[in-house]
């Protein structure tokens, strides 16, 4: 039952990542993607999925996508009903399955974060229904494949297992807000494992949505440089698989790492700047932190949302130095958006990935094109490939609307 | 584990501004007029039910956030105001940190279209005002800025059913101490886009717009007298479960009917859609009501609006519990059950409560031998569900004249 649980733990279960799928445009899988992430490799190219010759912006970081994807149950229809949002999202889900070693399950969560879902499907439906009203070939498959729910369903079929989907469309939080959703159904007691990701791929409607907003960055996207002047628009998707501590241990799994914290609260300052002085974001990495019990100064690196937006950045970074406090001058902090850009709905998932492969592979994301701090930034960035001894990572994810995420992960040794 | 109730409803539809409208469109029982909406490039109009204008202007539509805003949010901000009214009067109730599940399927499409037509125009000139209001958290965003005293939000998409995750989800920051009381709300808008995809879905469906919200609290001093029971498993659709196993399974889980409950389902009017989940209630004899066959299509705001009926039901009529039944379009079968308990803030209106024995022994207590007092439901004429409970009501109201 969803209400009233079945079970209630008499203390919440520790909570694990089993299984990691990351898909970006530095490559299909962890070893990619752990390798450009390390060297801070950037991922930018010319669009090539849509015309943007009346663009202000004309630069994204694109996925290079498989001509056809690794086998799965899926048959040919869902193959052939799969966007780019679906194959990314199948793509990430099977890397994660593998990974964890898990087997057909039932009544297994999948809970996903998206903001755009299958909108390719609609772009397309509408561009047919205005330029050819009377032609109705596959305007029902659109009808019905643009809607997340439906690509989810693809998840569940791929990997040959049933449950409930929860979708999460908080904007740009909507990856965080996911995995901490997943995260709290497991300390509840309401599943012990749960499968949970984010993901979203480029489109022309959110290309233009951004570029008319002014908030890409004509340059380089440099988040927390004073001289930063906007956001790259990426795409990509990330899943990661959950279970507490006693069931990995029960089939031997190898554990990536551990999640210990989440906090998430909404920003009302305005629909789509974040207050300030950064408060809800002060607030939710207090949250995470007295969730995970931890201090900042058990805090070895923290993953930004870090757009290269001015109002972002500067609110998150009034925010990381009055959350950190003395520890400020020196927590390591950096934006991996500079790497492969900001994956919307996929961010918070795919920058979860990425802090597990800072704990395990322990090593710091550095942000290569980085030159002049922000007066507001009180920490470093890390601004060079370095080895590091990392054992706690909080990765904040913040979107339109005021949903801001902490996720706090920790390194198993 | 804590009792989770409901604080208050709120409704706009096709019907009205609020719960009173739909209340009467449902009693009268006949569907609602139609409205066209113009298809570019057809000389055909599409069907829709669409929601008339306010009386008057509402007031909250003053807030300056919501100055640029799509109906959807003025849908979803006057159904959230009206669940929130009794709380808010409550002196206790001062203070409190609400939380907000917003459901959505098609969600900002009025917006996501005039956005997207200026982009395929020139994506040089296309609005960047508008933009930001084709998120699926628009409408969450806003209503969070106009109650002030949001401290967590969520929205979810998915299809109608992901109305009850939703519950769930408030029912769970509830018991987690998050949040003092929660609104969860299904709201919807509609254009010509909706209205055409759906005909390739449904060909006898009519697409409606509009928002149903119910406030959950864990507070029974703020409660109207409605305890939410039970959520089923969400029956998600697979290869290995079809649509109508999945409401058979939801069917069972909220197991045998009493001859007091209503049934809120989600019939609309199209034998192909409903086959599942007329197949999963047939052996239903209570009462039972249909909103969909009223108001419309409503999408997810459809599944708000089922729950809002059935909870109006409890507080309005005389029935002791009701079934809420989601069967979705294609994700999953999801159902829920509500009680009437104890302490009702409402007025008396049945012998059991007018003894005080209004608890949830009356359930058991409406045997067969009283069942003659409520109408058996037939399906395929929602008004005659309600149409007893109505003579019934109007009766007692007359004695009480006299």
């Amino acid at each position: 039952m969803l209400f009233p649980p079945t079970s209630s733990p008499a203390a919440p279960p520790r909570v694990v990542v089993t299984g990691a799928g990351i898909v970006t445009a530095l490559g299909l899988g962890w070893k990619p993607n752990a390798e450009g992430f390390r060297v801070g490799c950037r991922a930018f190219r010319p669009v090539s999925l849509f015309d943007v010759s009346r663009q202000r912006v004309k630069v994204a970081a694109e996925v290079d996508l498989p001509a056809t994807l690794p086998p799965s149950r899926l048959n040919y229809r869902q193959l052939a009903r799969l966007d780019r949002a679906g194959k990314m999202l199948v793509l990430a889900a099977q890397e994660a399955w593998q990974q964890a070693g898990w087997e057909s399950a039932e009544n297994l969560p999948l809970v996903l974060g998206t903001t755009a879902g299958g909108m390719l499907h609609g772009e397309a439906y509408y561009r047919q229904a205005l330029r050819q009203p009377s032609r109705q070939r596959q305007q029902a498959t659109r009808a019905i494949h643009y809607q997340p729910q439906v690509q989810a369903r693809m998840v569940l079929d791929a990997l040959n297992y049933s449950g409930p989907i929860t979708i999460i469309s908080n904007a740009c939080a909507s990856g965080g807000n996911a995995i901490g959703h997943a995260f709290d159904l497991i300390r509840l007691g309401q599943a012990e494992r749960v499968v949970a990701g984010g993901y979203d791929a480029l489109g022309e409607m959110v290309f233009s949505g951004f570029d008319s907003l002014q908030a890409l960055s004509p340059t380089v996207c440099r988040p927390f440089d004073a001289r930063r002047d906007g956001l790259a628009l990426g795409e990509g998707a990330a899943i990661v698989n959950l279970e507490t501590l006693e069931s990995a241990r029960r089939r031997g799994a190898e554990i990536l790492g551990e999640v210990i914290g989440y906090g998430t609260a909404i920003d009302q300052h305005h629909l789509t700047q974040p207050h300030p002085q950064g408060h809800t974001t002060l607030n939710v990495m207090r949250q995470a932190c007295a969730n995970a019990r931890v201090t900042p100064e058990e805090i070895d690196y923290v993953n930004a949302h870090g757009t290269g937006t001015v109002l972002n950045d500067n609110s998150e970074a009034l925010a990381i130095s009055e959350w950190a406090g003395r520890r400020a001058a020196t927590l390591p902090v950096s934006s991996t958006k500079a790497s492969i850009g900001h994956l919307l709905g996929g961010a918070g998932a795919v920058e979860a990935v990425i802090s597990l492969m800072t704990l395990r592979e322990q090593w710091l994301p550095p942000e290569i094109e980085f030159e002049t701090p922000d007066p507001a930034c009180k920490f470093p960035i890390v601004q060079k490939p370095q080895d590091a001894s990392v054992k706690v990572v909080l990765s904040n994810s913040f979107g339109f609307g005021g949903v801001n995420a902490s996720l706090i992960f920790r390194r198993w040794a | 584990m804590s009792k989770i109730f409901v604080a208050g409803i709120g409704a706009v539809s096709p019907a009205g501004w609020n719960v009173a409208a739909l209340r009467d469109a449902l009693d009268k029982g006949e569907p609602l007029p139609v409205q066209t909406l113009a298809r570019p490039g057809w000389e055909k109009p599409l069907r829709a039910r669409l929601v008339p204008n306010p009386p008057a202007r509402p007031e909250f539509l003053a807030h300056p956030r919501l100055r640029r805003t799509s109906p959807i949010t003025h849908y979803a901000a006057a159904a959230a105001l009206e669940a929130v009214t009794g709380l808010r009067g409550h002196p206790a109730a001062k203070n409190l940190r609400l939380g907000i599940v917003a459901c959505l399927q098609s969600g900002c499409v009025q917006y996501s279209c005039r956005f997207y037509e200026e982009v395929l125009k020139d994506p040089a000139t296309a609005s960047p005002l508008i933009f930001p209001e084709t998120v699926y958290a628009a409408p969450t965003s806003h209503v969070a800025a106009l109650l002030e005293n949001v401290v967590v939000a969520c929205s979810m998409v998915g299809d109608p059913s992901s109305f009850l995750l939703g519950v769930a989800l408030g029912a769970q920051w509830l018991e987690n101490n998050c949040v003092d009381a929660c609104l969860v709300i299904g709201a919807e808008e509609t254009n010509w886009i909706t209205a055409d995809a759906l005909r390739h879905l449904d060909r006898s469906a009519i697409v409606a717009a509009g928002a149903g919200a119910l406030c959950l609290c864990l507070d029974s001093r703020w409660s109207v007298g409605i305890e939410l029971t039970t959520i089923t498993d969400a029956h998600t659709y697979s290869a290995k479960l079809d649509r109508a196993q999945a409401a058979q399974a939801m069917r069972q889980q909220l197991g045998n009917n009493s001859p007091g409950d209503l049934l809120c389902d989600g019939l609309g009017i199209s034998p192909r859609t409903d086959a599942a989940e007329r197949a999963a209630w047939g052996d239903w004899s209570g009462s039972r009501v249909s909103p969909k066959r009223i108001l419309g299509e409503g999408l997810m705001a459809a599944s708000a609006w089922q729950c809002v009926a059935a909870c109006d039901a409890l507080a309005e009529k005389n029935f002791g519990a009701a079934n809420i039944s989601l069967v979705g379009s294609n994700q999953q079968a999801v159902g829920a059950r509500i009680l009437i308990c104890p302490p009702p803030r409402r007025r008396a209106t049945s012998s059991h409560e007018l003894t005080g024995h209004i608890d949830h022994r009356r359930e058991r207590r409406v045997g067969p031998g009283q069942r003659a007092r409520f109408s058996p439901g037939i399906i395929s004429e929602c008004r005659l569900a309600w149409r007893p409970l109505q003579s019934r009501k109007r009766r007692q109201a007359g004695a009480g004249e006299s």
